[in-house]
């Protein structure tokens, strides 16, 4: 197979990987939202025990990997997964399916890639882009958050692949096997799939700190981080909600305008004119979260006083977002898809 | 959110790249254009760096007042934690915490310290000499 590669910029990086992945080996009708809504990109849940960085510990999306995974056994595709113990042996596995020009999708940490903004690298290690070639020695690189193709030194690769801390990598690479043709029913059947298991981690999901219920704990919390943490402290708790929530595409407003965008393709697929208006419900949701974030931004940046009062506007946000959210999954359950 | 509104502010990401974003066409179709970036964001951003560099000149100075060893300024430098260091260095973490004494890190042997410098990616004499 040496079919060219063609790069694919996306919003997130494993929509990207997977969007780039399916459409070189043919599925030509893939798009970001459609791997983004059948995958089941949308979550969110505050740990409360848990710090990173010394913040509050929020992610706003499934476990790394299970985008894709999902999309590919939805639409009957086997990927295969590699995590190496050896760089020697994974190096040499990477070497083989870049030098046939097979490209392969590769986890690997920000902190030493040489070619993501300074500002950007962070021990961060859930990111996902595509080794599609080997030329002079140098790795070609498609980093489906970047406009365009880019290149990784052997030394720089086998860094940001034995990247270490938590999500360490391990080498990890993956690409699709098997593929067979997918038809209009098989898809239907996957959007079905990915709606049904989003409405079910945003909404019964035990415990109160998962889903739509969790967007309200995170709003109780900032009521209480002022008085908690001090003023200062509490802004810095803020601007790490801000930055997890719309860095790159991740997160808050950014997801919902990708799963808006889902179910306006996914109303190609199901005549269902109820897609298009939760649609539009989710659009607006996006725009609150964007709104949600601009307030956030008032008190980091010393635009607000800084008093309790601009924190229980954050909150009163939020929880408003929590019940517009919960109306809006609802009625997208409620519509009762089901596969055939 | 509406392609009008997409934000094109100057940030970090400005002269390296653009992010896709998904907006809406005037007729209401979703659609991707390109941002150079979010001032919102780039506050969040710039604070958690100005957080970040206030820790590393703490670390600086009490390295120079000899109430921790150099570990702990290029630990921070590097953005790491102790569990994290723990991970590149493959040292328990109640070790590195003797480490970050200075009489302790006195007596470490070449070999132990070049191992923190790989995971600092800085040279073994570089660790040895910071004074802070």
């Amino acid at each position: 197979m040496t079919k060219q590669f063609e790069h694919i910029q996306t919003a997130h990086c494993e929509n990207g990987v997977a969007t780039s992945l399916l459409k070189y080996h043919g599925l030509n009708f893939i798009t970001e939202p459609l791997v983004f809504g059948i995958g089941s990109g949308i979550f969110y849940m505050h740990l409360p025990f848990l710090k990173i960085n010394g913040g509050p510990a929020i992610t706003y999306r499934s476990m790394p990997g299970t985008i894709f995974k999902r999309t590919a056994n939805a639409l009957g595709i086997k990927v295969t997964r590699i995590k190496f113990s050896s760089e020697k042996q994974a190096t040499a596995y990477l070497d083989k399916m870049a030098t046939q020009s097979i490209p392969v999708g590769a986890q690997v940490g920000v902190f030493n890639l040489p070619y993501f903004p300074p500002e950007y690298r962070f021990h961060f290690n859930a990111h996902n882009l595509i080794v599609y070639g080997k030329e002079n020695g140098n790795y070609l690189i498609s980093d489906p958050i970047m406009e365009t193709v880019t290149t990784l030194s052997e030394a720089d690769m086998l860094k940001v692949r034995f990247a270490k801390g938590p999500l360490a990598p391990k080498g990890q690479i993956y690409f699709p096997q098997h593929i067979n043709p997918v038809t209009a029913h098989t898809i239907t059947n996957a959007i079905i799939k990915g709606i049904k298991h989003t409405n079910h981690a945003m909404l019964h999901l035990p415990g109160g700190i998962a889903g739509v219920n969790g967007i309200k704990y995170t709003a109780r919390q900032i009521t209480k981080w002022r008085t908690q943490l001090g003023p200062r402290k509490a802004g810095l708790y803020l601007g790490q909600i801000v930055r997890m929530q719309e860095e790159i595409g991740t997160g808050g407003g950014g997801f919902r305008f990708i799963f808006a965008a889902f179910l306006q393709q996914a109303h190609q697929y199901i005549p269902n004119d109820n897609l298009l208006q939760i649609s539009e419900q989710f659009t607006t949701i996006g725009d609150q979260w964007r709104a949600a974030a601009v307030q956030m931004g008032r008190i980091y940046k010393g635009r607000t006083t800084n008093q309790q009062a601009d924190f229980d506007i954050c909150a009163q946000m939020l929880l408003q977002i929590s019940d517009l959210e919960k109306e809006a999954f609802t009625q997208l359950e409620n519509l009762k898809l089901k596969t055939t | 959110m509406k392609k009008e509104d997409l934000p094109q502010d100057k940030t970090a990401i400005t002269n390296i790249f653009r992010e896709v974003c998904y907006v809406k066409d005037k007729d209401g179709n979703y659609t991707t254009d390109l941002s150079t970036g979010w001032n919102v964001k780039a506050d969040a951003l710039d604070n958690a760096w100005n957080d970040i560099k206030e820790k590393v000149e703490q670390a600086r100075l009490q390295v120079k007042a000899n109430q921790q060893s150099p570990i702990l300024y290029f630990m921070e430098l590097k953005l790491m934690d102790v569990s994290l260091l723990s991970s590149y260095t493959g040292f328990w973490k109640f070790t590195i915490r003797r480490h970050l004494q200075p009489s302790v890190f006195k007596t470490l042997s070449d070999k132990k310290l070049s191992i923190y410098a790989k995971a600092f990616d800085i040279t073994t004499e570089e660790l040895k000499k910071f004074k802070g």
